[in-house]
């Protein structure tokens, strides 16, 4: 069958078969100055630890950014580069185009070299969104984009963005004497949107650090495939969530376990539901209650028993009336929607 | 041995000479420099060099990643980063196209990033005009960009073969936009020159990136938080560059004589008449040619006006160009662009130009400044015959306003 995708090798990422498996090697150390307990600080590191080093970063502004490579004290011991807030896809096509053709026209030593580019959810699901959609819909180019959302623009103090989950407490959103809610946005569904948007995308996943083996197994996948690809990391962030660092682990569990958070991943337009998420859908396991997760955090310390409800209520329409459960939002009936009020 | 085996051996030796618009002209020049990356984004005028590219690639007479961005802020960003990668790239926009990729366009200089950009010059928005003007790609004579205007096809491609040269090297390694009047020259024919390939081989190495390549190989952080500590340093050595870079572009357009055998004389602005000249207009990119053939006509009744077309408007050439207007009893300056607000309401160069004047040494000759063909308006043979009417008024010390607008519909 003829092609016009020229894809060139990739590295051979196999899965690591265990914790034990996983290599000691760093490559993103000591030097940074994020948050005790900063889940999205995890996600580079692993990240790194998954790619190995013939990779390439590129990093958005952000947390990932400022708090991680103050001048002369860069954690990164693999090549890092900052991109504009809106420019990771950008930078992932850049990077990778360039590594092509060098490498084609025998510019450039031939060899699979990763290129990973990140971004915040601010970075990524609002500004970058249009730049994010148009790499992927580039299949000749080998890059991972990926996505580590702490659910607010939180290197610039915690600002709402489009994947804050409703009704949460921002700098942007703080509850007052008349509005309780401030933030009546409810959050994108970015790997849904990235997975169902772009047919020709081979893999796209969602993951969360508190599952560290399955994450990094998912990103050795999402270098390994080949064209470019995405993927989206739930990182609890004790600053912007408002809770004490050493529960950001279990907040990671919290947020699948309540099916708010469902892993999955679209491999060549296959879905998988993967890890608890799994067990969910397959009704092995219930979804614990909203209630437990969002009363752990003082973003949602204003929340009313109707607004608990409300909030349950949209999960449980996400695991029983959307048309793929947990991944997209299509619905057979028109279904009417009654926030609260705010 | 058949005379087209001669011809196909020889080929990369051989000059040709084609019918080509400005636009096309800098397509050639991308493929001679083989070019690596190159992105495209469509808005008139300056698009109509991708399609050129794009034939290019399509009938396989240039290897390049030729992509087609979601927008002129990833345009630019792709090739940044592909820069930062070790590739040759070319990139380019028009107006508020241009103005889109701010963002990007600022990060460029202090990255240290040698692209290669066309600005096919066209008004900003609103209204919507197609017409040149040059405040688009003036919006960076600030940041750090080098910028070039040129006024004919073949000067559009001697000129972005220069542009290469002088970006990339190591001593500059600046971003370099190339300005092109927007229909006037973008999509104007005339016959050029194209240079054989050996020729272009031998006065343009490849771009070697160097220890700022990124790279496994050559792990490095770039663009790490500065702050305070770091970032007025980082800045004096962006100024140091561009200090730099006149004495670059000397050396180029010297080796470009030496190995081309086709001479700008001073690469930094062309005089026209001058030796003789009472009076001077001064001016950038096409209006130089309804200028000169209006000096020619006034020539003919015993004025002797002469003419000064700035190239390069970042480096700017102060004290050459101070020196030289000296010469004359007074200097008017034609900006097609605008400067609200500005020192006496003029434009920009009328201001490059005062300001260049005032710390010169011995006498600084009178400037009146002049607002003309903008939005893509033509600057007519009257026009340019009313704008040296009222430059000789200055040197005769009439009283004026600074600032006139020529060609307006009142
Ligand atoms: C174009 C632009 N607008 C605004 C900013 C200011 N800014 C810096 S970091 C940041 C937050 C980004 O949020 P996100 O991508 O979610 O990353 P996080 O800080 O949460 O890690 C913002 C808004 C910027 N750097 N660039
Ligand atoms: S604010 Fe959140 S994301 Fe940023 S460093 Fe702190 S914990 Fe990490
Ligand atoms: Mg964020």
């Amino acid at each position: 069958m003829a092609t016009y995708v020229q894809i060139d090798p990739t590295q051979k990422l196999d899965p690591f078969k265990a914790v034990k498996k996983i290599p000691l090697e760093e490559y993103f150390t000591s030097g940074h100055r994020t948050c005790q307990g900063c889940e999205s600080a995890l996600v580079m590191k692993m990240m790194a630890k998954a790619a190995g080093p013939r990779t390439i970063v590129l990093g958005s502004t952000g947390c990932m950014y400022v708090a991680n490579t103050t001048y002369y004290s860069t954690s990164w011991v693999l090549p890092w580069m900052h991109t504009q807030l809106g420019s990771s896809g950008s930078a992932a096509l850049g990077a990778s185009a360039a590594l092509k053709v060098l490498m084609r026209k025998g510019k450039m030593k031939q060899e699979p070299i990763n290129v990973i580019a990140f971004c915040g959810d601010g970075g990524g699901a609002d500004m970058g969104v249009g730049a994010i959609s148009a790499t992927l819909t580039h299949p000749d180019y080998n890059c991972l984009i990926l996505m580590y959302d702490n659910e607010s623009y939180a290197n610039t103090d915690i600002q709402l963005s489009g994947s804050t989950p409703w009704g949460a407490n921002t700098t942007f959103s703080t509850p007052g004497k008349v509005k309780r809610i401030m933030h009546r946005r409810w959050k994108k569904n970015m790997a849904g949107m990235m997975a169902a948007g772009h047919p020709t995308c081979r893999y796209v996943a969602t993951v969360c650090m508190s599952y560290g083996l399955a994450a990094m197994n998912s990103m050795r996948k999402a270098l390994a495939i080949g064209g470019p690809t995405f993927i989206h990391s739930l990182d609890p962030c004790p600053k912007g969530w408002d809770y004490d660092p050493y529960i950001s682990h279990e907040l990671g569990e919290l947020a699948v376990n309540t099916g708010i958070w469902p892993l999955y991943e679209v491999e060549d337009g296959v879905l998988k539901l993967t890890g608890r998420t799994q067990q969910i859908a397959a009704k092995k396991i219930q979804r614990q209650p909203v209630r437990d997760y969002l009363l752990r955090q003082g973003r949602f310390a204003h929340f009313t028993n109707d607004d608990i409800d409300y909030f349950q209520s949209k999960i449980d329409e996400m695991w029983e009336k959307w048309l793929v459960p947990g991944v997209i939002p299509f619905r057979t009936d028109v279904e009417a929607d009654a926030p609260p009020s705010s | 041995m058949a005379v087209a085996t001669v011809i196909e051996e020889q080929k990369d030796k051989l000059d040709k000479t084609a019918l080509i618009t400005g636009s096309e002209a800098i397509a050639v020049a991308c493929q001679l420099a083989d070019v690596d990356v190159i992105t495209a984004y469509p808005i008139r005028p300056y698009d109509t060099v991708m399609q050129y590219v794009c034939k290019l690639v399509a009938n396989g007479e240039m290897d390049c990643e030729y992509i087609v961005a979601e927008g002129e802020h990833s345009q630019f960003e792709i090739v940044k980063h592909a820069s930062a990668c070790g590739a040759r790239v070319f990139c380019g926009s028009s107006g508020v196209g241009w103005m889109y990729a701010m963002e990007a366009l600022t990060v460029t200089p202090a990255l240290r990033i040698p692209m290669i950009a066309m600005v096919g010059n066209r008004a900003l928005d609103d209204p919507g005009a197609f017409g040149v003007e040059h405040n688009d790609a003036l919006a960076v004579r600030d940041l750090g960009w080098q910028l070039v205007w040129v006024d004919n096809a073949q000067e559009a491609l001697d000129t972005a073969l220069i542009a290469y040269r002088v970006a990339e090297d190591r001593r500059i390694f600046l971003p370099l936009a190339i300005s092109c009047d927007g229909a006037f020259l973008t999509h104007s024919q005339a016959l050029v020159k194209i240079p054989s390939q050996e020729k272009v081989n031998e006065f343009l190495p490849q771009y070697n990136r160097g220890d700022l390549l990124l790279h496994p190989d050559n792990p490095i952080t770039v663009a790490p938080q500065g702050n305070e500590d770091w970032v007025m340093e980082i800045r004096r050595q962006n100024y140091a560059a561009m200090e730099r870079s006149p004495g670059v572009i000397r050396e180029a357009y010297a080796d470009f004589e030496r190995i081309f055998g086709r001479s700008y004389g001073n690469p930094f602005f062309e005089e026209y008449m001058t030796d003789d000249a009472d009076i001077v207009l001064m001016g950038m990119g096409t209006l130089s040619i309804s200028v000169k053939v209006a000096i020619r006509e006034m020539r003919k009744q015993g004025k002797r006006v002469g003419f000064v077309r700035m190239r390069w408007f970042r480096p700017f050439a102060a004290e050459e160009l101070s020196k030289s207007l000296q010469r004359f009893a007074a200097v008017g300056v034609i900006d097609r662009d605008y400067s609200f607000g500005s020192p006496y309401a003029g434009g920009v160069l009328a201001g490059e130009v005062r300001h260049a004047l005032y710390p010169g040494p011995g006498k600084k000759p009178p400037v009146v400044g002049f607002i003309c063909g903008l939005g893509g308006r033509e600057v007519t043979v009257p026009d340019v015959q009313k704008m040296a009417e009222a430059v000789y008024n200055a040197a005769d010390g009439k009283k004026q306003p600074l600032t006139q607008w020529i060609g307006l519909r009142e």
